[in-house]
């Protein structure tokens, strides 16, 4: 047995790397979670945590954004499902021009998207060269700012959504099961709800749970449109408050740790990854 | 839509006809309220004055108004170190976890948490990294309790340049993880065996028949990487409260209040990060078809 191979036995090298990552990744956690427990003198405790939850404002918040979530991904399926679908089954030529519209939030950062939106919505949207309005200024009111806080979160999350739903579909044979249930008398509201739905049910968890941890943190679009969501709650509680953003932190970092777990789990380690930093 | 007069396409799908466009308005319609008409408006508004009229003024002092001359420059040093950084310790890790011998439940437990890290970014990575790094920090106290280090007194600081390119790792690494794991599964097993065989060492090997291979992958990765680090504000926004004025603290400043006290060089500033984003997911696609064409 030569040298080379001895020193392979023992990948030194890869060992050390991987250490490294493991306390790039695991240090700034244990330090979170160690500070949030630090908020009573000398003994460690969940006070933190106990005060973080008892803030009404807390609460408010995060039920908000957890409705924001919510409607997201229900409106985000609505509209990406039909459209998957129907480009497999009928337009096959689309499917370019639809997959660069999906990709474009990749192109335009989050910053970008709330400025334009912010540009165009706080004006009444008219039909170019008359009076008519065909959108009433939207951040005036707080159900249209609802509204384009939505449409804003279904953008960041178009990407993900798109390919999840859309490599779920190449794997059931999406003309077979329809031309099934047309036979037996189904319209297109039926096969599309009962048919396809369920058999891209995978594809649309690990979607719906990506946009959910894009969108419960969001602080960019929630901050600039003036919406009472958890984001911004949690960066104001920072500026005056220690142990409890702490607390907050460590928690967040857990939903996302079991967002993108069950993910792994149902998708069988495909891993995805958002960009809403 | 149909040009009948054309001969028949090569390609077996036929041209559907203009009715089964209907099926997919709802989505354009979408994406002409929410995305394209903001991002025209965006544009039109960066080639316009305060009067309407059609300018360049806009895009001359993008290049010539130091403030923002100023802001790019940092935009791009930390983008670019994070990205070399983070993609050179993404690549090592994750040719530790595919072909560099570890055993294999590693593997998934680092993908996994790859995911997690990637997508773990603003406002709670910033409090982590106070919690770690900043002045009564985790790592902060170590270093002085321990090794009698003050590295504040030392002019280390987590509030400026070098604490953000550390907070931006965080996110940047595990997405060339992500990436390269499984460009690196992609490698032929027949590749080494044949350089083996035909004398080559382990290092000869990689040099001139792995590399070459991932070369491109791994340049259009770390391209993706700073477009990654070039449109986050979040992050910078909560750990150094827009004190770092990079691009996006400018334009986020831009949309509070008219800071640059033109409207349309705020619209220009907004153009001129969306090309930076599109030239560097443009070369990333690229290089990346580069190379599945040998890892297919």
């Amino acid at each position: 047995m030569n040298l080379i191979t001895k020193i392979h036995k023992v990948p030194f090298w890869s060992w050390f790397w991987f250490i490294l990552g493991v306390l790039y990744f695991v240090l700034p956690l244990y330090a979170t979670l160690v500070f949030s427990l630090q908020m009573e003198r000398d003994t460690l405790s969940f006070k933190a945590y106990e005060s973080a939850f008892a803030d009404p404002e807390f609460l408010k918040t995060f039920t908000y954004s957890i409705g924001l979530a919510i409607m997201t991904i229900i409106a985000s399926i609505a509209l990406v499902v039909p459209t998957a679908y129907w480009i497999r089954l009928r337009l096959p030529e689309a499917r370019r021009i639809v997959e660069f519209i999906t990709l474009m939030p990749f192109v335009v950062p989050a910053i970008i998207l709330v400025f334009g939106l912010i540009r165009i919505y706080s004006a009444p949207l008219n039909i170019p060269f008359t009076s008519i309005t065909l959108i009433p200024p939207l951040t005036n009111f707080k159900v249209g700012t609802n509204i384009l806080i939505i449409a804003g979160y279904i953008v960041l999350g178009l990407p993900y959504m798109y390919r999840s739903v859309d490599t779920g579909m190449r794997t059931v044979d999406v003309r077979t099961l329809t031309e099934a249930a047309q036979s037996m008398g189904a319209n297109w509201g039926t096969i599309v709800v009962k048919v396809i739905l369920p058999n891209v049910r995978t594809a649309l968890l690990s979607g719906a749970l990506l946009t959910f941890a894009i969108v419960v943190g969001e602080v960019i679009l929630a901050s600039f449109l003036g919406v009472p969501a958890f984001g911004p709650y949690l960066f104001l509680l920072g500026q005056h408050r220690a142990y409890e953003p702490a607390a907050l932190s460590f928690t967040s970092f857990l939903l996302t740790w079991a967002a993108m777990g069950i993910i792994q789990l149902i998708t069988g380690g495909q891993g995805q990854t958002t960009g809403a930093h | 839509m149909e040009k009948s007069f054309l001969p028949a396409r090569k390609n077996k799908t036929p041209r559907s006809s203009w009715k089964a466009w209907i099926g997919v308005v709802p989505f354009f319609l979408f994406a002409l309220l929410f995305l394209l008409l903001p991002s025209v408006r965006l544009f039109v508004g960066s080639f316009t004055d305060n009067s309407g009229k059609f300018t360049l003024d806009n895009l001359i002092q993008l290049f010539t108004q130091q403030t923002i001359i100023d802001a790019y420059k940092i935009s791009i040093q930390i983008s670019a170190v994070t990205a070399l950084a983070g993609g050179i310790f993404g690549f090592m890790l994750a040719y530790s976890v595919t072909v560099g011998g570890l055993p294999k439940p590693l593997r998934s437990a680092l993908i996994t948490f790859s995911g997690v890290a990637s997508n773990f970014a603003g406002v709670p990575l910033a409090f982590a990294f106070v919690a770690t790094l900043g002045r009564t920090g985790f790592i902060t106290a170590i270093l002085k309790n321990i090794f009698h280090m003050n590295i504040y007194q030392e002019g280390f600081t987590l509030y400026g340049f070098i604490g953000l390119c550390l907070t931006y790792m965080y996110f940047q690494f595990p997405l060339m993880v992500l990436i390269m794991a499984p460009a690196l599964d992609g490698l032929k097993r027949e590749w080494k065996e044949a350089a083996l065989n035909l004398g080559a060492n382990n290092l000869q090997y990689w040099l001139k028949v792995a590399m070459p291979v991932l070369l491109p992958s791994i340049l259009g990765s770390m391209i993706l990487l700073f477009g990654n680090s070039f449109g986050a504000y979040a992050t910078a926004y909560a750990l150094t409260g827009g004190t770092l004025p990079i691009v996006t603290i400018l334009i986020g400043a831009q949309i509070r209040g008219d800071v640059l006290h033109n409207p349309g060089l705020g619209y220009s500033l907004a153009m001129g990060m969306v090309v930076i984003m599109a030239v560097s997911l443009g070369f990333y696609s690229w290089l990346q078809g580069w190379t599945e064409r040998w890892l297919k």
